[in-house]
């Protein structure tokens, strides 16, 4: 399973929340990619009309990522891929993945049991690639599914429960530090401040904090972050609550309040996905 | 050159009935049986000039139909002669339909010189129509090439030109596939490409065709007239082609005019005729876009698009789905509100419900059917745009203007279906606390009246609270605005629930918050609200006219909730409304004071009877604290403007009633009858006016004159300046037999 979805980890992903799609159907993901190249290619192009179904330039493919879902309930996430072929030698070239971008519900059956058969509900948008395709793909999503695609952006609260939450989690090779990035408001220039720490301290601290394990409250977040951010106070003089938290990085994964992660670890990645599914269906609601 | 127009084809080209049509033999024979032609002759002043005009054109026609071979023009003044006859008569009114056929023929087959061939050309105007079958033969000297490519070309732009006059355009939809052969002529292309726009169904779209238009385009490149052809052929057949419009693009077919369209239109206009060329229509995808901003934070409406998801869909299930997919009508096509009714039983709403929202004919659509799924996609849509646009703190004001002008077109929307969206209510809640009060003011407080019944617990603080901040410390002029868009909020809810009277049996409709008792209470508080809202205000402005008459305008609706709308519940204006309007400097306020307690007075009785009337129980009676409510106004009312004894008799724990004692210390003299209708401050003026007239030559101005039948005159005198109000008010509530004796 791990292996299948192998491909997303390691890579910047943009968030973007998505209104249900009306009248999207599994069956017909063939016949979208073609409609979607052709789209793509008379985009592309401006003023000249493309027909549809011959081969283009850009090649588009849209499949099914069953394993990516919270449960059976859950609609299955799709996967858009854009592969570009060489025009000099078409045949021979491999084509190489220019963009790509996937829908997906995990655990957001409670928002999709509400909403009618005609509307499927992938509330969660990534995408990877230049912005001037997730345009064009969006475009083509909106107009023919009449949804709307949204930037998602992680709010510091957000951000420090991840902290929390990641923190907790068991990982094999616990090599990379837990970092947290604050910015210094209302300043001429932006001002950074990175504060990395061992994650075994982290882990440490986290434990005393969490009164049952895999129950988290908002309180003991608070409390996890206010004793990082007296630490760092005894040390520096600064105070951290005065700032605002804006890219918290895991071993498990990394995410920015402009709305960027990227995933690190397989086993945990149906975890955040249910978390980032939770934040879209908030902001579509 | 014109916009890209498609005209509507063959359904309802004219409004000639082809029965009124005459041979040209019938025609020759001079008989003026044509009405058309009578009436034309009734309204010349000339009729035998129009006689001998006819008489020539006669001739001319029939010259023309057996002139020999290269006639030339310069040596043979019986050419000239009808040809100039022709011109001028096609100039003044225009050629009779059995002109066509002739002059085409001649013009066509090459037997003349190019000179003459274009002069004919030039001067077939159609009085009236032009019949098919003189087109298709055109089409037939077309294919064997016996004229000029010129001749060629100036017929092809003519026939574009008088499209909409030609009676029938079936024969000429069977030959689209020679006018589709012309397109190999690059001279002709443009003119082919027109032509086959305004011919072509969504049968006429074919794979082979496409590819034929993009091998044209793939040789010639851009070119504006293929893009047009190929937009049409993208919009009936989107799995087949598809093409991105550049947006700026505003011309697709060039010199479309030709040297007819003002003849035409000055013929018509002799002829007073409406032209029947129809609406044109612009291709959706052409969108301007103003400024570049990043994908998605732009407001764009989205253009009416015909919903392609569906193609692949019904292919499949062709057999089974009663309508297949040739019959939708696409919404692009949509222009007139008849297309609208002719079409209402295969049209679709667009792939983007948003586009309702620019389209009032697709509104009136929406308000036929009533399906979840429309109003979903709608409520995501906007729900989205308008937190993604709600720039409160923004000052950028071209952001700005844009989003209230979508606020302005969503308020519309929802004026013209009758209801609120939920979406723009949940937009309301999230936005108002943390609004300036400011920032697309009436916009807001507009949307504010379609805020659809809810449960008051919501209502406290997602609206009252919030608006109530903004009420009290903002000016006078908000106040009077937030006013008003209370009253239209409470009209609204009354309205709603008068027409949902109607169909209480629908289940649907008795959600918890919708059923009598639970709307009684919504309204209930919106009014209380309102009450205390407005007794704040009159202090803290110091009771100002303006606002008073906001204010009283709201209880004027209030005061006939159970006889308008049927609703049983009356409350009446707090005392820190009514006494501040009875004791109000202005007539205008007091007259209003006097029918909404006459009115009142009408429900309220209206109400006992009822009550008296039924014997069983009634689910919802008024309070007897209501009767008694009112009975202390009228008391007081009474009182002050009738029986001067408002300071004596008064009983509301707020009112007038003061201790004489204490009256006296004031050294008024007469303060029992400082309020009554002649010394009120309110209508002392008019005791004045009514004082000079009476007794011109007195000038004491003695007011106590006003008494016995002078008393009856100067109510007569003040009825007739318009206190319709205090009229109705002591018609009924005062009881004129003592005064009478």
């Amino acid at each position: 399973d791990s292996q299948k979805t192998a491909f997303l980890l390691r890579k910047q992903w943009t968030l973007y929340s998505v209104t249900p799609l009306y009248r999207f159907s599994d069956a017909h993901l063939r016949d979208y990619a073609r409609l979607l190249s052709a789209f793509i290619a008379a985009e592309k192009q401006k003023g000249l009309a493309v027909e549809i179904g011959v081969e283009l330039g850009i090649k588009v493919a849209i499949s099914s990522l069953p394993d990516l879902r919270g449960s059976d309930r859950d609609q299955a996430a799709i996967l858009v891929q854009l592969s570009s072929r060489s025009p000099a030698s078409p045949k021979n070239s491999e084509e190489k993945v220019i963009w790509s971008g996937w829908f997906c519900s995990v655990s957001g059956d409670d928002f999709s049991e509400n909403v009618p058969e005609d509307f499927t509900c992938l509330p969660l948008f990534l995408a990877n690639g230049a912005e001037s395709y997730t345009s064009i793909v969006g475009s083509w999503f909106q107009k023919t599914f009449d949804c709307c695609f949204r930037r998602l952006a992680i709010s510091p609260l957000n951000l420090s429960w991840m902290a929390a939450m990641w923190t907790g989690c068991k990982v094999d090779k616990n090599v990379s530090a837990m970092e947290l990035v604050f910015s210094v408001p209302h300043l001429p220039q932006p001002l950074d401040i990175s504060y990395a720490i061992h994650p075994e301290d982290a882990k440490a601290l986290w434990d005393t904090v969490q009164k049952t394990p895999g129950e988290i409250t908002q309180e003991e977040v608070d409390v996890f972050m206010d004793c990082l951010y007296s630490h760092f106070h005894r040390h520096f003089k600064i105070r951290l609550s005065a700032t605002k938290l804006v890219k918290v990085s895991t071993a498990i994964a990394s995410a920015h309040c402009d709305g960027i992660i990227k995933f690190l670890q397989s086993q945990y990645l149906t975890g955040v996905l249910m978390l980032l599914t939770e934040l879209a269906i908030s902001q579509i609601q | 050159s014109e916009k890209m127009q498609r005209r509507q084809t063959s359904k309802q080209p004219l409004q000639v009935h082809h029965k009124n049509q005459t041979g040209l033999s019938a025609w020759r024979k001079g008989g003026r049986i044509d009405p058309e032609k009578s009436v034309q002759n009734h309204q010349s002043p000339n009729n035998q000039k129009n006689d001998s005009k006819q008489d020539s054109l006669e001739q001319a026609l029939s010259y023309f139909e057996k002139v020999q071979d290269h006639v030339s023009l310069k040596k043979n003044n019986v050419l000239q002669k009808h040809l100039t006859t022709v011109e001028s008569i096609a100039l003044q009114r225009g050629l009779p339909p059995e002109g066509f056929d002739v002059l085409l023929n001649v013009a066509l087959s090459g037997k003349l010189s190019d000179t003459v061939n274009t002069r004919l050309l030039k001067s077939l105007i159609p009085a009236s129509v032009i019949p098919e079958t003189s087109v298709v033969s055109s089409v037939s000297w077309l294919c064997v090439s016996k004229c000029s490519s010129n001749i060629q070309l100036l017929f092809l732009r003519w026939l574009i030109t008088v499209f909409d006059f030609i009676d029938h355009k079936e024969q000429l939809h069977a030959l689209y596939g020679f006018f589709f052969s012309f397109l190999q002529d690059e001279k002709m292309c443009p003119y082919v490409c027109h032509l086959l726009y305004l011919l072509t169904r969504k049968e006429n779209v074919k794979p082979f065709r496409i590819r034929r238009l993009l091998d044209l385009q793939a040789k010639m490149g851009m070119q504006s007239h293929l893009q047009a052809l190929l937009s049409l052929y993208k919009l009936f057949c989107p799995e087949l082609v598809t093409i991105t419009l550049p947006g700026k693009m505003k011309t697709y077919f060039k010199d479309s005019e030709g040297p007819w369209k003002a003849t035409i239109k000055t013929v018509r206009r002799r002829k007073q005729e409406n032209s029947p060329v129809s609406q044109p229509l612009f291709l959706g995808t052409a969108q301007p876009q103003s400024r570049k901003r990043k994908w998605n934070t732009q407001l764009i409406i989205p253009a009416s698009s015909t919903n392609k998801n569906n193609l692949e869909e019904d292919r499949e299930n062709q057999c089974v789905d009663f309508y297949s997919t040739n019959e939708f009508f696409p919404v692009e096509q949509l222009q007139t509100f008849s297309q609208l009714l002719q079409n209402i039983h295969h049209l679709e709403f667009p792939s983007q419900m948003g586009s309702v929202l620019t389209n009032p004919l697709l509104l009136h659509y929406m308000n036929c059917i009533k399906d979840e799924s429309i109003y979903l996609r709608l409520y995501y849509w906007m729900g989205q745009t308008l937190q993604e646009e709600c720039t409160w703190y923004v000052a950028d004001n071209k952001q700005y203007e844009e989003f209230k002008d979508f606020l302005e077109m969503v308020y519309k929307a929802e004026c013209f279906l009758q209801e609120g969206f939920s979406s723009c209510e949940e937009f309301l809640y999230k936005s108002l606390p943390l609004w300036d009060g400011f920032c697309c003011r009436s916009q807001i407080l507009r949307l504010v009246s379609w805020i659809p019944l809810s449960s008051f617990s919501e209502m406290k603080s997602h609206l009252y609270d919030p608006l109530a901040q903004l009420f009290f410390t903002s000016s006078l002029y908000f106040k009077c605005s937030v006013l008003e868009s209370l009253k239209e909020l409470l009209q609204n809810w009354l309205n709603w629930h008068v027409i949902h009277l109607d169909s209480e049996s629908d289940s649907q409709v008795h959600s918890l918050n919708t059923t009598l008792s639970g709307l009684v209470n919504v309204v209930a508080e919106l009014i209380d609200f309102v009450g205390w809202i407005s007794t704040v205000a009159l202090r803290l402005e110091n009771n100002p006219t303006f606002l008073l008459y906001f204010i009283l305008d709201f209880y004027e609706t209030v005061c006939d909730m159970y006889l308008r709308y049927n609703l049983p519940l009356l409350i009446m204006p707090p005392a820190g409304v009514f006494y501040p309007a009875l004791l109000s400097m202005d007539s205008v306020s007091l007259n209003q004071l006097c029918y909404i307690m006459y009115r009142y007075r009408t429900n309220l009785v209206a109400a006992k009877e009822n009550e008296l009337s039924k014997k069983k129980i009634l689910q919802f009676k008024f309070s007897s604290q209501t009767y008694q409510e009112y009975n202390q106004y009228i008391i007081a009312m009474v009182g002050c403007l009738w029986t001067s004894s408002a300071f004596q008799k008064d009983i509301h724990p707020q009112g007038l009633c003061m201790d004489d004692e204490l009256l006296k210390k004031t050294t008024v003299q007469e303060f029992k009858t400082s309020f009554n209708i002649i010394y009120h401050p309110a209508m002392m003026g008019y005791a004045v006016l009514f004082l000079q007239q009476a007794w011109p030559d007195d000038m004491t101005f003695n007011f106590s004159l006003i008494k016995g039948k002078k008393w009856n005159w100067y109510l007569e005198y003040l009825y007739a300046q318009g206190l319709k109000g205090l009229k109705v008010f002591i018609e009924s509530s005062i009881n004129r037999v003592s005064q009478a004796s």
